[in-house]
């Protein structure tokens, strides 16, 4: 259906790069839905738990940060149709956190990531691991800044960003798919941004 | 139909499901500010919402090229139209389309409802009602009064409102007719860069003794929606934790400079 008059603006190089519907950004919005949380660094661990909540690790900041960071640069895509080409971020691949816990294997096909706020998501353990997702404390060479997730967040970029959860503090481990905090209110389960999955049924 | 337990744990609200894109055809447009204008729009299969949602709007260029962004619904549940209310981003896309060139009987296509987390029902809260709003920020906030309002709702509301300068306020004479006419409603209008002649209002940035004084008056802890830009928002929630209102109580929605 044409719009009349509309041109828009566009570049080819852009289009063919973003996923359908996005379009791009230099600048990082922010989207939160409350206040930013300031968890001192003393505080602040990042845990692997069981589904009953049982705790299987804990690591401190130092501990964390210690257990092997990498760095990427990666396409990120937010569901509110913003896309931020070449983000460069350092932090632990989840492969590695898996490996420090000792976990051979997962102990189930989805995890509940958790975080300061009481913010949740939803993720298939398939779509963590093999290099595709890390947590991550540093942007753009930078200590990740609260309002972006800080001290640390999870990064996630082949699926919408929400899912890329801000003040992560660890990983649930859960056997069914349980919605998260978006999921539960009207998104995606999954949100896929090559398929545009970003609402419920889509 | 996405069912959710309020923050009360008392009552359920439904949040309805986001429709496929269909077509919206422009009814009329109304210029609320020299930058800011409310579009009405007739669409057949909305499947309602509520206050505080947005809707998709996607613009189609003749060679096919599309643009999609996410705005406030300005209308509250109880009308038949759905207002959106756009402010012109001078560097924007699809904005300075929708208040410059857009007319009555355009059509363009909406999806939505969208968002079920930064929403006011009436029927579920039972608590006092801040609301926060930085510039176009307002937008969401005022479809919650107008809905507080057409619901019957006798909840304690105050509204701060920050503006650059007065010629940026929306609503402005449709939220003084509403202070003056309900006592349980609070307007406190603030203006960031300048006091225009004949101003009574307060001038300046929001700060922790107006949102003490606000809270004070709706009697303690309120359901807090804080709207605004980025920095506006961060700001303004870290006022409210300052005020003494739990963390889980205030709601925020950010406007980043791309929500063109």
């Amino acid at each position: 259906m044409i719009t009349r008059g509309f041109q828009g603006r566009r570049s080819q190089s852009e289009s063919k790069r973003l996923p359908p519907g996005q379009h791009l950004t230099g600048d990082f919005p922010v989207l939160s839905a409350g206040p930013t949380p300031h968890t001192p660094l003393a505080d602040w661990t990042f845990a692997l738990e069981a589904e009953d909540g049982t705790q299987i690790v804990s690591w401190s900041w130092e501990e964390f940060r210690a257990l092997g960071p990498t760095e990427v640069t990666v396409d990120i895509h937010c569901v509110t149709r913003w896309s931020k080409f070449d983000t460069d971020w350092r932090g632990v691949s989840v492969d590695r956190i898996f490996a420090a816990a000792g976990l051979e294997e997962s102990p189930s096909s989805f995890v509940m990531a958790f975080c300061d706020g009481g913010y949740t998501t939803n993720l298939p353990v398939e779509d963590l691991l093999e290099g595709k997702a890390l947590v991550v404390w540093e942007y753009d060479g930078e200590p990740l800044a609260p309002e972006h997730g800080g001290p640390a967040r999870l990064l996630v970029p082949h699926l919408y960003f929400w899912k890329s959860a801000k003040w992560v503090r660890g990983l649930r481990f859960m056997e069914d798919n349980e919605p998260g905090f978006w999921e539960v209110n009207g998104y995606h389960s999954y949100g896929d941004p090559s398929r545009e999955q970003r609402y419920d049924g889509d | 139909m996405v069912t959710r337990r309020g923050n009360s744990g008392t009552t359920v609200i439904k949040v309805p499901k986001a429709s496929a894109w269909q077509p919206a055809t422009v009814v009329c447009i109304r210029e609320e500010t020299p930058r800011v204008k409310t579009i009405r729009f007739a669409v057949s299969n909305w499947p309602g919402h509520l206050a505080g949602q947005h809707a998709d709007v996607r613009l189609t260029a003749e060679d096919g090229y599309r643009a999609e962004r996410s705005y406030s619904i300005a209308s509250p549940p109880e009308v038949s139209v759905l207002e959106l209310t756009v402010e012109r981003l001078d560097d924007g896309e699809v904005s300075p389309f929708l208040t410059g060139q857009l007319e009555p009987d355009d059509a363009i296509q909406l999806r939505g409802p969208i968002g079920g987390h930064f929403v006011w029902s009436a029927l579920e809260r039972r608590r006092s009602l801040l609301l926060v709003g930085g510039g176009s920020g307002i937008v969401p906030l005022m479809c919650m009064l107008r809905h507080r309002r057409l619901s019957g709702s006798t909840v304690p509301a105050a509204l701060l409102y920050s503006v650059r300068a007065r010629e940026d306020l929306i609503y402005h004479e449709e939220l003084t007719d509403l202070a003056r006419n309900d006592p349980r409603f609070t307007l406190r209008t603030t203006l960031t860069r300048d006091s225009a002649p004949g101003w009574s209002g307060r001038v300046g940035r929001i700060d922790l003794p107006a949102v003490q004084a606000l809270l004070e008056g709706l009697g303690g802890v309120a359901d807090s929606f804080v709207c605004g830009s980025a920095g506006f928002v961060e700001a303004a929630s870290a006022l409210l934790l300052q005020a003494g209102q739990p963390g889980d109580a205030i709601r925020t929605e950010r406007f980043g400079p791309t929500g063109t």
